[in-house]
């Protein structure tokens, strides 16, 4: 299949992700979208792997890898990175009985 | 490959100093020890020796550039340590994972100096973000500081998104995550610009450049004081060093495309962080605003991406991070971190009033200071970089900043009934602020004692 499709699927789970998170007010819900972008680059990261590895033909098994292996690294950070901001976010919640992110704007003035 | 190992190992450590060691006197010199091992190793590493090797797979170079950054940030984090660790008690009770979790950004930092591929770009840049989060939100009972994490890990974790698309989209333009084989790939198709402008646009966000600096007034106002100082020196140069070296290794010949856009950013960067510092009332507010403004100075290095802007970034990364290391440690004492609560202080507490004045001096670029000498690199390089038009009106941006930092220092010596500090200040602590206000002049009268390292 042409490479095309999968760049304007991950692109467009990508954007999907952009809006929600300048849009959406529950923080959470911006954390997943957040996450949706950390995964439409997986999906990118596996297609450009494989069309790297279809480019270079039969001999070179090995060309293209990297960006799978890339895509490893991106999940166990995105883990770190949920574990963190998942603890920010009970605290937050502790403190103020909401997961709004305008609640705390509010509380500036 | 020293300085990533031992400052991984110290973090661990230090991990478990926290119920190993009965007091927390023991935690803190633990603490410095460890980090002057970490001092050793990178010292050792510069004239070569190397404690393990490891074949990194042309992943990372670890060159004098990379090298000498690790050892001022190093540096600037002993000088930290020697501050304000004993602040950081007063933050919240898990004292011995503050240190951890610093030692950790140490290391998050190697990568990010040295890294080759881009894939050790973005762990580098993570393993310093992740920690800075946690540190952000250490005060856990504070609204401001859950504010103040709750933003930045939103943040952060938006701009690592875009970042991601970015490595991802150059990815599938050259076929590789190698610096040099990008730089290589012939063609400009759409896609290598496309990832380009993303990185260019995610690093800004994490170097704090206008246009999208907007959080970062709050996340450093919110942080518990002695954390915004680490967050706001060490870690904001090496956000520029991994900036300057992506740009510089891959995107350099891509320059047509991007210079524009970056001579734009500096231009706002400057203009923002200057003019809004000056309505500040709360020091560590203009302190926030005053590291956007420096910012943009910074970015003028990765405009011109000469050896000039080099040895600059590294003499402005030290320079920046010694005068505001030692601006927040005596902030952090202070009751009152309005620019009344200086009022007087000069009276008090004349020999660190002395130094905070040579500390200002050096941040608003007076000469004989580092401040001024870093700052004459930048603006040489500008003007060898070919625009003479942005060195002026970085000189310009300088000259509205002497007015907030006077600011401070007009309070401290001109204005009376201040007043008292909150904790007392202790022999140690002006010894410590004596030899970095010392540090400020001698870097100032003799740069090359930084910048010929990179030589030889």
């Amino acid at each position: 299949m042409d490479i095309r499709y999968y760049l304007f699927l991950s692109l467009a789970l990508f954007v999907i992700g952009i809006m929600g998170v300048l849009t959406r007010r529950n923080a959470i819900i911006v954390f997943m979208c957040i996450e949706l972008m950390l995964n439409a680059v997986n999906l990118l990261l596996v297609a450009f792997s494989k069309m790297h590895h279809l480019a270079a033909g039969a001999g070179a098994s090995t060309v293209g890898s990297e960006g799978q292996l890339f895509v490893f690294f991106i999940m166990v950070v995105a883990a770190a990175e949920v574990s963190v901001g998942l603890a920010i976010i009970v605290m937050l919640y502790r403190n103020t009985h909401s997961v709004d992110v305008n609640f705390l704007n509010r509380l500036k003035h | 490959m020293n300085t990533l190992i031992l400052s991984a190992l110290s973090g661990v450590v230090m991990m478990f100093s926290g119920f190993l060691l009965g007091s927390r006197s023991a935690v803190r010199t633990l603490a410095h020890i460890l980090l002057l091992v970490v001092i050793a190793g990178t010292i050792l590493e510069l004239r070569g020796i190397e404690i393990v090797h490891i074949d990194t797979r042309g992943m990372m170079v670890f060159d004098r550039f990379a090298l000498m950054f690790m050892l001022v940030a190093n540096l600037c984090t002993f000088a930290f340590f020697a501050l304000s660790s004993k602040d950081m008690e007063r933050v919240g009770s898990n004292y011995s994972d503050y240190f951890a979790l610093i030692f950790f950004i140490l290391s998050g930092i190697v990568l990010a100096a040295s890294f080759k591929s881009l894939l050790i770009l973005f762990l580098g840049i993570e393993i310093i973000s992740i920690p800075l989060y946690i540190l952000a939100g250490s005060d856990k009972l504070n609204l401001k500081s859950n504010e103040a994490s709750l933003k930045y890990f939103l943040m952060g974790a938006f701009s690592t998104g875009l970042m991601l698309m970015g490595i991802a989209l150059v990815y599938g333009a050259s076929g590789s995550f190698d610096t040099t084989t990008i730089h290589a790939t012939q063609a400009v198709p759409a896609l290598l610009v496309a990832g380009m402008m993303l990185l260019l646009f995610s690093m800004a966000f994490k170097a704090s450049a206008a246009p999208f600096h907007f959080w970062t007034p709050d996340v450093y106002d919110g942080s518990p004081t002695v954390f915004t100082s680490f967050m706001a020196t060490v870690v904001k140069a090496a956000f520029f060093i991994a900036f300057m070296r992506l740009f510089s290794d891959a995107f350099s010949g891509l320059a047509p495309q991007w210079k524009l856009l970056v001579s734009i950013m500096v231009a706002l960067t400057l203009f923002i962080g200057n003019l809004t510092a000056v309505f500040q009332q709360s020091v560590k507010r203009m302190l926030a605003y005053s590291s956007i403004a420096q910012a943009g100075f910074m970015l003028l290095a990765i405009y011109s991406l000469n050896s000039d802007a080099k040895e600059g970034l590294l003499l402005y990364a030290a320079a920046y991070s010694l005068a505001t290391i030692g601006i927040f440690a005596v902030l952090v004492k202070m009751k009152d971190q309005s620019f009344e609560g200086f009022n007087g202080f000069a009276r008090q507490h004349p020999v660190v009033a002395g130094a905070l004045v040579i500390f200002l001096l050096s941040l608003a670029g007076i000469p004989l200071t580092a401040g001024f000498i870093s700052k004459f690199y930048m603006l040489r390089a500008t003007i060898d970089g070919g625009s003479l038009g942005l060195a002026i009106f970085a000189v310009l941006m300088a000259a509205v900043s002497v007015y907030y930092y006077f600011r401070l220092i007009q309070s401290m010596y001109f204005k009376d009934a201040g007043n008292a500090v909150e904790v007392p200040i202790s022999a140690g602590f002006r010894a410590t602020l004596i030899v970095l206000a010392a540090l400020t002049i001698v870097l100032g009268l003799f740069p090359q004692l930084l910048t010929s390292w990179l030589y030889f």
